[in-house]
């Protein structure tokens, strides 16, 4: 493949394709939606953290005039768990069918039971009360110590760990070289234990559908998600429906950051719809995405970690617990498997457990898992290089990953950036300036560093060449990162025209070839590939008529700056043709011009970052504030830099929610308390300072504009760099997520509580 | 599916017959900002909706002859943001209003609306005890004036009767050396509900505190009047240890929950910081520094 140098386009801040329709407001998002004879529907939901279902009777429900459609789990094609997992990219259709409508057992408040279309909305929210629903209340258990214990309540009796039943649904461990004898040769060794909160991916678009189901059964699914692709084949295996029957058009997305990569109302929108006969319209509100969509897990987790007095780690040792929420899988590849990985460490055991209990089942969250390990690991690094008294980012340094390394998750590095993100981190004015005048509260400044798997995956493209010479590109992925503009750079380099010519979509999934879903950091890197194959065959289509024209080789007719030109021997002998003439002529010289290309793409490679926090405490109030932060990364080649610094500036910004606000609050009955914005503490733009990117650009040898995915790596330091500053501003560590006031104060008023004992 | 009623009339008198007429199914509306987002949630469903922003008299902010003012229950923060005078002489009322929800609410939210919301937390409200205001309230059987302290009976709860509109709000004339603050705590740093509130109004002369007055929000069922506060203060020259005991005052007059905003050990203490302040505040701005 070859490397594009000198780029035009690669590398610019275009203006995004989809900027004018966000800003005024035309952008057609999920709930913008509306179809003639359109109906509402609403869902039932269980109150009760664990219950058993006796019975639904939806008698008076249908009977309310105005309801025209009423469904249970007994109209959700069931998926017996004894028959063994039915898998779709990482969610087991057995636990998505009974996510989506509680079968036997309702597992959190806030799970489907039953779902209700009619006229109006009110009309569907007073049928959900006619439904009566006979509930053996069960005892439950929400956090993971409680769910671990040797009475919890098991929600699925089916499961055993150890030969006993159990809520530890899964395990998995990463394993190099032996730590018991890597322990021995240490010198200092740090163990902690860490405990992290629910937090919500926080996407400001709830979720959303509108769905035909056509007489004949061709369906049309109108949503928000991060795969439309995926929405066909969950809604097909959950409604029966085969997928070449159902469209599924993929509207603007309101942000997803991994929480839209499962459907919850596609299946419950399609079968009232086909029941009805009827379009269905399903807006969640924001209190039903809290309190049933993916959070990702709340988490505990003991590191240990030891070192030489040189600054060598020797052996370290992980334990990651994480909650899955009602149904396996919880993201504990991503804790057990990032967490320790930007090391070169020759003796590790990573485990990662996977714990069922009685909330919402988890969904992807932006590196799923890996920013909850980083956090433990990154935070007793900075306790062993105190320890060593070492310079937190010197210690890294000594112990980098680099080309070679063999990480504990299998793979051996090729050339990666982890190194050039912590010199860079370690050169950078921020980490150079002082800490500044404090007006009275205590400064601090903390490091830390994460790595992100990427992925690459399945992906298709279709480019045309328009009767007028321009392009359209057609791709697979809903844009939730800046896909477009990147594209756009990209076929415009290539063919060498102004990249206003190039038109990017997303395709419905009648009319792309199968995409994989937006996620693992995967969208540029694999669209990218397939455009790029598309394009230079759509190039040697344009010499072959050049060629053609001229009456010469097609070997002797380059391809540049948009146009034909006869090379040498022939050089200077023809005019060169624009790709405008080539497609005026284009009807008379073989036809249209466009091609596909169809790949499973290969060669993603991790990324790294390092990030530099700096933190200002308020001691008497306990609020800590962000008021200054530098990401590094290693972002392979910023094909839009302007996007690839608004991927890392979101990923902090959400992990500095995490670190200091954000997290699910229950009450004693189970049942989350905060679940809207007023509580659930975000972030807003002026609790954050302006956060600065520094893209270490390490091309990806193995993609041909060398790129790597920049989307989930932003995430996984944050957490441990604003623990780290804290303690750098107060002395005192916090082993808890968030860093919330009242626990702030807690801590700090600790010693003045026991001198009073 | 219950039908809704909205009114706007043009005169009090008529505002007071419907309201009263429609009894426990109406609501007043002045800027909406939470009666709105109630109806939306589910959580209230009136019946009839009185709207009070077409009388003349619940929109005015007004200089009463004594040079007090007379700002009416439905004027939005914005309108007594742009007043000439008000904020110069009430800074610290005016910063607590403003306080209410973003910009956008504050085109609408009012005064009268978060005193009437009855919430503890509520940002107005505690400056608006620390300023002496009375309010005066009209209802079928005429008009009474109360102090803006009794208004509240416990969480979304006042103790006006039934039927009865909060017109206005009264503001005392200042004498010279004094002025007010509101300071909040929340996590974040804008649209968020104080986990504590607190309002200090501070006369001084020749660098020594006349006379005070405290008030506190979210620290009880209602916002608190904190006389041992203003006591502590009055007659001193806001040293360390006056503040440190009206600190204390404020942290004992706390009779906090444990919730989702706050413990009660944090509230407590939060108090007491607040105190020293706001008042610290108040303080400068009263000498004029």
């Amino acid at each position: 493949m070859n490397v594009v140098t000198n780029n035009k386009w690669i590398g610019q801040r275009t203006i995004r394709p989809d900027g004018m329709d966000k800003v005024t407001g035309r952008a057609q998002f999920a709930a913008d939606t509306t179809m003639p004879g359109m109906i509402w529907g609403k869902v039932l939901r269980s109150p009760h953290p664990h219950a058993r279902i006796k019975s639904i009777d939806t008698s008076k429900a249908e009977k309310l005039p105005g309801v025209k459609a009423v469904v249970t789990s007994k109209d959700i094609v069931d998926f017996p768990i004894e028959k063994g997992a039915v898998m779709l990219g990482i969610q087991d259709m057995r636990w998505m069918c009974r996510n989506v409508m509680a079968r036997d057992k309702a597992l959190f408040p806030g799970h489907p039971v039953a779902a209700v279309a009619a006229t109006t909305e009110a009309i569907a929210e007073e049928a959900c009360k006619l439904i009566e629903v006979d509930y053996e209340v069960l005892p439950w258990s929400i956090e993971i110590d409680d769910a671990l214990k040797p009475d919890a309540p098991i929600l699925h009796e089916f499961n055993k760990f150890d030969g006993k039943p159990s809520n530890i649904v899964g395990r998995l461990e990463h394993k190099k070289g032996d730590i018991a004898e890597g322990f021995k040769k240490a010198d200092v060794v740090i163990e902690r234990t860490f405990t992290t909160r629910p937090v919500h991916q926080g996407y400001i678009e709830p979720h959303a559908c509108l769905i035909s189901v056509a007489p004949d059964g061709k369906t049309t699914i109108w949503s928000s998600s991060q795969g439309q692709f995926m929405v066909r084949a969950m809604t097909a295996y959950l409604t029966g429906i085969p997928q070449s029957d159902i469209r599924a058009i993929p509207a603007e997305i309101g942000g997803g950051f991994g929480g839209k990569t499962i459907v919850y109302l596609e299946p419950l929108a399609t079968l009232l719809a086909k029941k009805s006969g009827r379009p269905v319209k399903m807006v969640m509100t924001r209190e039903e995405v809290m309190r049933a969509t993916g959070p990702t897990s709340g988490s505990k987790s003991t590191v240990k970690i030891g070192a030489t007095k040189d600054g060598k780690i020797v052996a370290a040792h992980g334990t990651f617990y994480l909650q899955a929420g009602a149904f396996p899988g919880s993201p504990i590849r991503g804790a057990a498997g990032c967490s320790f990985t930007p090391y070169d460490i020759p003796n590790l055991l990573s485990e990662g457990y996977d714990v069922c209990s009685n909330r919402s089942k988890v969904a992807a969250y932006r590196a799923p898992g890996a920013p909850i390990g980083a956090y433990a690991v990154e935070c007793v690094l900075d306790e062993v290089a105190e320890a060593l008294k070492m310079d937190p980012l010197d210690f890294r340094l000594k112990n980098a990953a680099m080309e070679g390394t063999k990480a504990a998750h299998g793979p051996v590095f090729p050339r990666i950036g982890y190194i050039e993100t912590v010199e860079a981190a370690k050169s950078s004015p921020h980490y150079a300036a002082p800490l500044g005048d404090s007006h009275g509260k205590l400064r601090g400044r903390g490091v830390a560093s994460g790595f992100w798997f990427n992925a690459g995956g399945e992906s298709s493209a279709q480019v045309n060449i328009t009767e007028d010479g321009n392009v359209v590109v057609t791709t697979g992925h809903p844009d939730i990162g800046g896909s477009r503009a990147g594209i756009a750079n990209i076929c415009a380099e290539l063919l060498g025209i102004d990249y206003r010519r190039v038109s990017v979509i997303i395709g419905d999934t009648q009319t792309v070839g199968f995409s994989n879903l937006t996620g693992g950091s995967r969208v540029l890197f694999a669209s990218s590939m397939v455009v790029t194959q598309s394009t230079e065959k759509i190039i040697q289509t344009l010499r072959e008529r050049a060629a053609k024209i001229w009456e010469i080789d097609p070997e002797a007719v380059k391809w540049e700056n948009g146009a034909a030109h006869p090379a040498s021997p022939n050089a200077g002998q023809f005019e060169p043709l624009t790709l405008e003439e080539l497609a005026e002529k284009a009807p008379a010289m073989g036809g249209p011009i466009g091609a596909g290309v169809q790949l499973n793409t290969q060669g993603a490679d991790g990324g790294f970052g390092t990030h530099v926090c700096d933190v200002e405490v308020d001691v008497d109030l306990g609020i800590a504030r962000v008021i200054r932060y530098t990401a590094v990364q290693d972002v392979g080649r910023a094909i839009h830099p302007g996007y690839v610094e608004g991927q890392l500036q979101g990923g902090v910004a959400q992990g500095i929610g995490w670190a200091l606000n954000e997290e699910y609050i229950y009450t004693k009955e189970g049942k989350v308390d905060n679940p809207g914005f007023l509580d659930y503490r975000m972030p807003v733009c002026s609790d954050l300072p302006m956060i600065d990117c520094i893209m270490v650009e390490i091309p990806n040898p193995k993609h041909p504009q060398g790129v790597k995915g920049v989307g989930e790596v932003p995430l996984v330091p944050v957490m441990a760099a604003v623990a780290n500053a804290i303690y750098n501003a107060l002395g005192k560590r916090f082993y808890a997520l968030p860093m919330s006031p009242p626990k702030v104060l807690e801590v700090l008023e600790a010693p003045t509580q026991q001198a009073a004992e | 599916m219950t039908e809704l009623r909205y009114l706007a009339p043009d005169t009090l008198d008529e505002a007071v017959g419907a309201f009263a007429k429609a009894g426990s199914a109406a609501r007043i509306l002045a800027g909406g900002t939470d009666l709105l987002v109630q109806m939306r949630s589910g959580v209230l469903k009136p019946g009839v909706i009185v709207d009070i922003k077409k009388i003349p008299e619940l929109t005015a902010i007004e200089q009463t002859t004594d040079g007090g003012f007379r700002i009416g229950a439905a004027v939005s923060g914005m309108a007594l943001a742009e007043h000439e005078t008000f904020g110069k002489v009430w800074p610290g009322v005016l910063e607590a209003v403003n306080l209410i929800g973003s910009k956008q609410v504050q085109g609408r939210a009012s005064a009268g609306g978060n005193l009437c919301n009855g919430s503890p937390a509520g940002d107005s409200v505690p400056a608006m005890v620390a300023a002496g205001a009375i309010v005066t309230v009209q209802g079928q059987d005429g008009r009474r004036e109360m102090k803006v302290e009794d208004v509240p009976a416990g969480p979304g709860r006042t103790n006006l009767k039934p039927g009865e509109i909060l017109v206005s709000f009264t503001l005392p004339p200042r004498p010279p050396g004094s002025s007010d603050a509101y300071l909040r705590m929340i996590p974040r740093t804008e649209m968020d509900i104080a986990v504590v509130g607190c309002g200090v109004s501070l006369t001084m002369k020749d660098g020594v505190v006349t006379s005070a007055r405290v008030g506190l929000g979210a620290v009880a069922p209602t916002v608190l009047l904190v006389e041992d506060a203003a006591k502590a203060l009055i007659g001193s020259r806001l040293d360390d240890a006056a503040l440190a005991k009206a600190a204390s005052a404020c942290s004992a007059a706390c009779r906090p929950i444990d919730d989702k905003r706050g413990t009660i050990a944090y509230r407590t203490k939060v108090a007491g910081v607040l105190l020293k302040r706001t008042a610290a505040i108040a303080a400068q701005r009263a000498q004029g520094k």
